[in-house]
């Protein structure tokens, strides 16, 4: 057996990552270890996706490719906060120095790696395989001031976070660049509420992948939305004392000393182009490009051997590539390599398809028309703001036909996903190619080549997609999505691959079954909506006609839930007892040993020392375990069912209620304290979250539910990690929708903002009536609305313009549930039909269960795994 | 068949909710009885082998193709309670006891 190789990876960054996780995927962990040095405090997050952590100022965790920051396989190891400083390709080593704390550093600039001799951890680390993947550095050219306060690069979330507190006390901002970075850079500086200016070299903006009339449209959209383009204009001075106060310019063309205009601005961003960090490979004497990027092979590979290069710090045969894309294939290439696969790297699709400001922008193939013989089709409506053009040559068959060769998008980019597949495949174009960019161009129909490429960010072909639905069981658009990866970089693709995904199950008339389970072919939604036309009430009722057989323990909670939306009967009555799963069914939390956890409500945190007393006596009387959860309530455990009715007669009696925190349906609304109390609050988060939890408690729904109401951007109640937060901005409540911790974690989304509280709540109730109509089983907001046709825009159009007319509907049915709410526990109580069943034994129901029994840890009770107690026999 | 010298009465087979369970004592070992929507009354042990909790009582009963079943309200592993087999994983079973209602009343014998 051959000793086991180690491949040490220099950065984690978006190509660092894709490595590492080729590397698992393919098989290559099996023979060799991997160790990944990162010099940012996080792993790996979506640099291009970068402008959307504004809003949240825990969104890092959002944009992350590796939430939890570990690799699945134990046999690659992830190292943050950690620099290399040298290459020994001698000895086949490399020096990593580990800073003595995240915080005494400047993480800006990604200058760390020239930071040589601060005191820190150094250790030396062989390899058999190094990777270098340490990307580029954001260019900044050597304008006069460029180092006063103020001044900022676009490339890390530390450079965000930079950004955004300057911004605080700013009211103008300009950004030097108007390249696809400097746009979004500039949308950063329009959501962080600065008046914003782009200043641009060039006489156009986006000069690399727009021509003229495209930059002149582009302009006119970007200046729509309240930024204010200079173009041909040069940078002469950065103004101020110590930190910025303006930016001083003149026209592109003209002498020095010829007249200048001065743009008053607190921030400057700069985002004039990157390049390569190449500076560990230069000192290790392996050879750069002329315009930088570390020189290697097809195979990525440098002329030392042992030694490769992928992403922006590369340039396979001397060119530098500065998109996602092509990084993710060289780091494909590479995993192929040492897996002595064919795999090569020769050349890149350049093309790219942004939302700037909310405008389309598309950009790909041969944009310009540099090759010989290539004529353009263009068709601008100046008035809408839309350009497209075509670039097309006569096919080389001679039969007259034309193919495509690239073309340009703006203002309308829907086209996008037919068009750019055509120009690798090489199709020949239909007869009227004009029809393809004039508006309306339905008509035409394009079969697209298998060999088409349609997730170029992720290399992905429609046979790919094919095979994942065909072969690999693929039977939605996000199986294809996990299965492929196609859609999961910029998502632009997105609506194609759904496109190619229905077209092959309709093609072989299949319908995708969707049931529930074996009794039901239904999905919950149109279970939901059978229920609600037939005015069932009865699981015998709907089983006879939409199902076949008794039932499980998936059909039946579903449907007690979509009886108990659709309806205001206790959960406990006949018909519906025995549908619960035993949480609901004994209206506690089983634990592991069969005893109970009891939590009361505790509207928005907010509690009395009365109630806490009384909490504290409850659960002294019963020797119960108690925990503070994290969602400000406080669970007591280790109830036995049969003593559960006495402890919520106790709770109830002291003005508890049940805390619903076992059903699915709403847990907490969780609070800050707001301005009642913080310095900082700007509204009464409190008060909030203590109506909200009141108003919709109880609520059945497909998954659990959590809210949040924080008082200040400072967002202290975590609201954007919930289900639905509201975040109190100084005009009212900003609503974001989505969130959720769990296994999969996500950021809610800001669905409308700046609402009072009346608009606040209705949006709410048709949020989450809308999500209990139509959501599957044990679907959670996030991925409800990550799968729902149009995503949050389409949540947006239903609850915000309420563009189905359904807005009074739902309001209706939540005011409905609102209405006829009433605690479950102090109705068991009043009903001892429903208290029967809390008996240990039917037979004995004062012989407490035997497999029962307490060890004491920490001063409370903890449960003797049962299964160490033999079964059936008395304790 | 069931020796009605030696079974216990446990309950009014009135007691069992229809698709529902209850656990009873006998002889000291904890035994969960089901009464299916055709009014048919089983026996299976109530101890759930894959947690240990003696919870079995509590599951939803339902069907899995023509065998009637109760899932653990545990890890919803389904049993069948004619036999005590676990239909997910065959190599673990609950005991199956014999069972049967006279004049209304629920006598549980014997393991089967």
């Amino acid at each position: 057996m051959t000793k086991r190789q180690r491949i040490v990876v220099v950065g984690h960054g978006m190509v660092g990552h894709r490595f590492a996780q080729a590397a698992v995927e393919r098989g290559l962990t099996e023979t060799h270890d991997v160790v990944v040095f990162g010099e940012e405090p996080r792993a790996a997050y979506d640099r291009v996706g970068l402008t959307s952590w504004f809003g949240h100022p825990d969104g890092a965790e959002g944009l992350s490719l590796l939430p939890g920051g570990v690799y699945d396989d134990p046999r690659v190891r992830l190292v943050l906060d950690s620099v290399v400083t040298e290459i020994d390709r001698a000895a086949r080593t490399v020096t990593v120095v580990s800073p003595p704390s995240a915080g005494s550093r400047d993480g800006r600039q990604g200058a760390l790696l020239d930071q040589r001799g601060e005191p820190g951890a150094v250790t030396v680390h062989d390899y058999d395989v190094l990777v270098l993947a340490t990307g580029a550095a954001p260019f900044v050219p050597p304008v006069e001031g460029r180092g006063k306060d103020g001044c900022f690069v676009y490339r890390t979330i530390e450079d965000l976070e930079a950004i955004k507190a300057a911004s605080e006390t700013a009211t103008s901002g300009v950004v030097i660049g108007g390249g696809l970075l400097g746009l979004e850079a500039a949308n950063a500086l329009v959501q962080l509420g600065l008046d914003t200016h782009v200043v641009e070299m060039a006489p156009r903006l986006m000069p690399v992948q727009l021509d003229d009339a495209a930059g002149v449209t582009l302009v006119r959209h970007v200046e729509k939305l309240g930024v204010k383009v200079h173009t041909a204009v040069l940078t002469e001075e950065i103004e101020g004392d110590s930190s910025v106060t303006g930016l001083r310019m003149r026209q592109a063309g003209t002498e020095e000393g010829a007249p200048t205009e001065v743009v008053e601005a607190q921030v400057v961003v700069f985002s004039a182009g990157i390049r390569p960090r190449d500076a560990l490979a230069r000192e290790c004497d392996l050879e750069t490009a002329a315009r930088g990027g570390v020189l290697v092979d097809e195979q990525c590979r440098t002329a030392d051997p042992h030694v490769f290069a992928i992403g922006e710090c590369a340039a396979p045969g001397g060119t530098m590539y500065g998109l996602v894309a092509p990084g993710y294939a060289m780091a494909e290439v590479v995993v192929d390599a040492l897996l002595d696969g064919p795999g090569t790297f020769t050349g890149a699709d350049m093309s790219t398809k942004l939302k700037l400001l909310g405008v389309d922008v598309a950009s790909f193939g041969d944009a310009f028309a540099t090759t010989d013989g290539a004529l353009e089709l263009t068709y601008a409506d100046a008035v809408s703001g839309v350009y497209k053009k075509l670039v097309v040559a006569e096919s080389e068959a001679g039969d007259g036909s034309f193919r495509l060769l690239g073309g340009i998008l703006v203002g309308d980019a829907s086209a996008y996903g037919t068009l750019r597949p055509m120009v690798s495949s090489g199709l020949a174009l239909p007869d009227n190619p004009e029809q393809l960019i004039l508006p309306a161009s339905s008509g035409v129909q394009l079969g697209m080549p298998d060999e088409a490429q349609v997730c170029s960010c992720n290399d992905v072909t429609k046979a790919d997609i094919l095979h994942a639905v065909a072969e690999q069981g693929c039977e939605s658009v996000a199986d294809v999505k996990q299965c492929t990866r196609a859609g999961t970089t910029c998502g632009s693709c997105v609506p194609t691959v759904k496109n190619l995904v229905e077209e092959h199950f309709a093609s072989v008339g299949k319908v995708v079954d969707k049931g529930l389970c074996e009794h039901f072919r239904l999905t919950r939604q149109e279970l939901f909506d059978v229920v609600a036309v037939h005015g069932y009430r009865r699981f015998d009722d709907i089983v006879e006609a939409h199902g076949t057989g008794r039932g499980c323990d998936v059909c039946k909670p579903a449907i007690a839930s979509i009886l108990a939306s659709q309806t205001s009967t206790h959960i406990l009555e006949p018909v519906t007892a025995e549908l619960q799963d035993t949480n609901d069914k004994y209206l506690g939390n089983i634990q592991r040993n069969g005893t109970y956890s009891v939590v009361p409500r505790i509207p928005g945190g907010e509690i009395t020392p009365e109630k806490l007393i009384v909490i504290g006596e409850v659960a002294r009387d019963y020797g119960l375990y108690t925990k503070i959860t994290g969602g400000q309530r406080i669970d007591l455990f280790g109830a036995r069912m049969e003593q559960l009715p006495a402890i919520w007669k106790r709770l109830v009696d002291a003005g508890f209620e049940s805390g619903h925190a076992y059903g699915k349906s709403l847990r907490t609304v969780k609070s800050c304290v707001g301005s009642t109390w913080c310095r900082f609050g700007v509204q009464d988060s409190v008060g909030l979250a203590i109506a909200l939890e009141l108003r919709y408690r109880g609520l059945r729904s497909p998954h659990k539910l959590k809210g949040g109401v924080s008082g200040c951007a400072r967002e202290c109640a975590e609201a954007r990690g919930k289900d639905f937060g509201v975040i109190a901005t100084e005009k009212g409540w900003n609503l974001y929708v989505g969130g959720n911790g769990g296994a999969t974690p996500a950021h809610a989304r800001l669905l409308a903002g700046d609402l009072d509280t009346e608009t606040l709540v209705s949006y709410l109730d048709r949020f989450l009536m809308y999500y209990v109509r139509t959501a599957d089983r044990l679907q959670r907001t996030s991925t409800w609305i990550e799968q729902l046709e149009g995503g949050l825009e389409r949540v947006r159009e239903v609850v915000v313009d309420d563009s189905l007319g359904l807005g009074a509907e739902l309001e209706a049915e939540m005011a409905r549930h609102v209405g006829g709410y009433a605690d479950e526990w102090a109705a068991t109580l009043a009903d001892p039909a429903k208290l029967e069943r809390f008996v240990s034994f039917v037979n004995a129901p004062d012989t407490p269960d035997p497999t029962i029994a307490f060890t004491t840890e920490r001063d409370q009770i903890q449960p003797i795994a049962p299964a160490l107690i033999p079964v059936g026999a008395p304790a | 068949m069931i020796d009605l010298a030696r079974a216990t009465a446990v309950c009014a087979v009135a007691d069992i909710p229809r698709e529902g369970g209850v656990a009873a004592l006998v002889d000291g070992v904890a035994v969960a009885v089901f009464r299916t929507h055709d009014g048919s009354v089983h026996a299976i042990g109530n101890v759930d082998p894959f947690s240990g909790a003696s919870v079995l009582s509590r599951g939803i009963v339902g069907s899995r193709g023509t065998a009637p079943v109760v899932s653990s309200p545990m890890y919803k592993q389904a049993f069948d309670l004619r036999t005590g087999a676990c239909l997910d994983d065959a190599s673990v079973s609950v005991p199956s006891y014999d069972v049967s209602v006279v004049d209304g009343v629920v006598l549980v014998g014997g393991v089967r």
